[in-house]
């Protein structure tokens, strides 16, 4: 079996009296991306504090690589927490210092780099993070979201093994919450750190999670994959995810999981016999689209299907939810999927003559995307029975999915 | 009998409680700061020191002298003013040289420029790293593997121990001279009896001395100013930007006693 990473045993913190975590045991692996949940004021800043060894357990312990960090010495924590780097949830930048002051600090301290390497470094990093026009100004100059991206390439100008974000998407406008996560889940693949994360935005943070950890009343209360967590019964867990799960996503507007798993009950879930319905599951192959075009504009784009989904099928009666980060499902009640055919076709060419090209000027004007790019947007049909759950309907319609309007920027698009 | 001891017990207690609790609480602090005044000065011979150190003394000196300098015109002048007439009395106005430059090298000077710099300088300090902990900085060096101390306090009594006699000398100077311009240029007393007097009766001890009682205060007010800035998130009594203005004003305050205390304890030693 796997030795865990970062391991708590019965980790227990008391502050005035006051239990924050009580007997806490969780396992964090290697090159994952560990998602912390829990309410506001649960103890999951305290928890990441314990990490990185600003607060120690009042009982329990806390092992690295299975060693407990209390029986090591000095270096060998030292040598520890070189490969952990610490984004915290109010970007803790130092406001005396400009942006790159900021993110060369790491490195001028703890390095024996040439001044030319940490320059070389840190201007890369700030490229990664569209930062390099703001190089010398200084964090209150900024807008909140580039200080979180400052804080971002603070945490990760060294290279770090472990990297713990607090609450990286807090204050930010959907379209940037999700450029974050998907910014994180892409450094994770290019750089192969260890990723834990504190986080409310469900369902995003599912999407680029491996494992999901729900810290609940001080203790940890669930610990495995996003997939067990959907299959998971248990009224508290499902408490706790209503508490923090809107009604709707918020990046497209459509249906959060939850409220698309109750309508989908009251529609389909109880009856029996042939197909009432037909399932749409449309996408876009969201990771391509940002490699030609940057990961905000792609996101643009998935949150442009996602208001054209909404608006051309809400008014049939069909519903949509996002089932994961580019993948839209639409069930349309007592519609056949011959006419559902027809109704993706009409919902295609609008998509080409209208929402794709308002795209190109969108990206133009708002992030300065000059290239010319390519938009695929797929779509699966299939009839939804009354004996099919969600994910059965899910599987066999991306088995079905082919390209329905094409845009190309300066040509003229043509739906299949 | 029994009852009438217990009467008078319980009379006492709520006197004495709080005072052996505020005496454990002065102790507590006291070995506290010295603790960390240990690291802090430990860690100041530590490489990557030098550029913060240079940036502290310009800081916490360079940008003081004008303000020493003042105080100190104007200290001299009314020390030459003040003593000239005292002096007349006892026809020994000749001496005010003398009197006017014992008085500034071996007390004034070094207690008046630390004074000075307390409320310039040490109130910055204390704001300064108060409010990177409360807005945890000092935590996001710690995470960065930087450390805290050495990083932020090291380079500032560095730089007191350096700027502080500097100031202090600077303070000496412009005092004679201010009692000069009162003493000479506008009372009368003879340029050269000023001068004279001055080589004659101030000794090299006495310049020791002053120097001496300035490294004491540039330990003191550079620990109990850093000290109370880092540990401003501790206070029982506040919390956030409160808690930083009120450890602020506890440093400058402090900082003056101890001062005012440690220049009779130096004095006497000096003595």
């Amino acid at each position: 079996m796997e030795t865990p990473l970062i391991e708590f045993r019965g980790v227990t913190r008391r502050f005035n009296g006051k239990i924050v975590l009580d007997r806490a045991d969780l396992k964090i692996y290697e090159n994952q991306i560990t998602t912390i949940i829990g309410k506001s004021g649960s103890g999951k800043s305290v928890l990441f504090k314990h990490i990185i060894g600003l607060l120690s357990p009042d009982e329990g312990v806390i092992l690295f690589k299975g060693k407990p960090v209390n029986e090591m010495s000095k270096k060998e924590w030292d040598g520890c927490r070189v490969q952990i780097s610490y984004m915290f949830q109010n970007n803790a930048l130092f406001d005396s210092m400009t942006v790159f002051e900021n993110i060369a600090l790491p490195l001028r301290q703890t390095t024996n780099l040439k001044k030319k390497e940490i320059e070389k470094r840190v201007m890369s990093r700030l490229e990664q993070m569209e930062l390099a026009d703001v190089i010398h100004r200084y964090p209150s100059e900024l807008s909140g979201g580039m200080q979180k991206r400052v804080a971002l390439a603070r945490a990760l100008v060294t290279d770090p093994s472990i990297v713990l974000f607090d609450e990286p998407t807090t204050g930010q406008d959907p379209v940037r919450k999700n450029l974050i996560l998907s910014m994180i889940a892409h450094y994770r693949k290019q750089f192969g750190f260890t990723a834990v994360l504190v986080s409310h935005d469900i369902p995003d943070v599912f999407f680029i999670s491996d494992r999901i950890l729900i810290l609940w009343e001080g203790s940890i209360a669930f610990q495995e994959t996003y997939e067990e967590l959907s299959r998971l019964k248990h009224p508290m867990i499902d408490e706790f995810l209503e508490s923090i799960e809107g009604l709707r996503d918020e990046l497209t507007g459509l249906l959060s999981k939850k409220m698309f798993r109750s309508r989908y009950a009251m529609t389909l879930g109880g009856g029996s016999g042939e197909a009432n319905s037909t399932a749409l599951l449309f996408g876009i192959r969201l990771d391509i689209l940002a490699g030609a075009i940057g990961m905000q504009a792609a996101i643009e784009v998935l949150k442009t299907l996602g208001e054209h989904v909404n608006k051309y099928f809400s008014p049939l009666g069909g519903f949509s939810s996002r089932r994961s980060r580019d993948n839209i499902l639409t069930i349309l009640p007592q519609v056949g999927v011959e006419e559902a055919e027809q109704l993706v076709y009409d919902f295609a060419l609008g998509l080409e003559q209208k929402a794709l090209p308002d795209i190109q000027e969108l990206t133009m004007r708002k992030m300065g995307v000059e290239a010319c790019f390519e938009i695929f947007v797929f779509a699966g049909i299939t009839e939804g029975r009354f004996s099919d759950d969600i994910e059965q309907i899910i599987e066999r319609a991306a088995t079905k999915q082919k390209v329905i309007a094409i845009y190309q920027c300066g040509k003229e698009g043509s739906s299949k | 009998m029994e009852m009438e001891s217990k009467m008078k017990e319980s009379s006492f207690l709520p006197f004495f409680h709080p005072l052996g609790k505020g005496a454990i609480n002065v102790i507590n602090n006291l070995g506290a700061a010295a603790i960390f005044f240990a690291l802090a000065f430990l860690n100041i011979f530590r490489p990557k020191q030098i550029q913060e150190i240079i940036q502290q003394v310009f800081y916490i000196g360079a940008k003081s002298s004008n303000i020493v300098m003042l105080i100190g015109l104007f200290t001299g002048m009314v020390l030459g003013l003040q003593l000239y007439h005292t002096l007349t009395k006892v026809g020994s106005e000749g001496f005010l040289g003398s009197v006017v430059a014992l008085s500034i090298i071996r007390e004034l000077g070094p207690v008046l420029t630390a004074i000075m710099i307390t409320a310039r300088a040490g109130s910055a300090m204390t704001a300064e790293i108060g409010i990177l902990r409360i807005s945890e900085q000092i935590d996001a060096l710690y995470t960065m593997r930087v450390d805290p101390l050495r990083y932020l306090v090291s380079p500032r009594i560095a730089a007191s121990i350096i700027s502080f006699p500097l100031l202090t000398a600077l303070f000496d100077l412009i005092g004679i001279l201010g009692g000069y311009l009162t003493g000479v240029v506008l009372l009368g007393v003879n340029k050269g009896t000023y001068f004279y007097r001055i080589h004659a009766y101030v000794e090299m001890a006495d310049i020791r001395g002053g120097f001496i009682k300035s490294l004491v205060f540039a330990l003191l007010v550079s620990t109990i100013c850093c000290y109370q800035g880092y540990f401003t998130h501790l206070r029982t009594d506040s919390y956030g930007s409160k808690s930083v203005s009120l450890s602020t004003t506890s440093a400058v305050v402090l900082s003056c006693v101890m001062v005012l205390i440690a220049d009779y304890v130096v004095t006497s030693f000096l003595m």
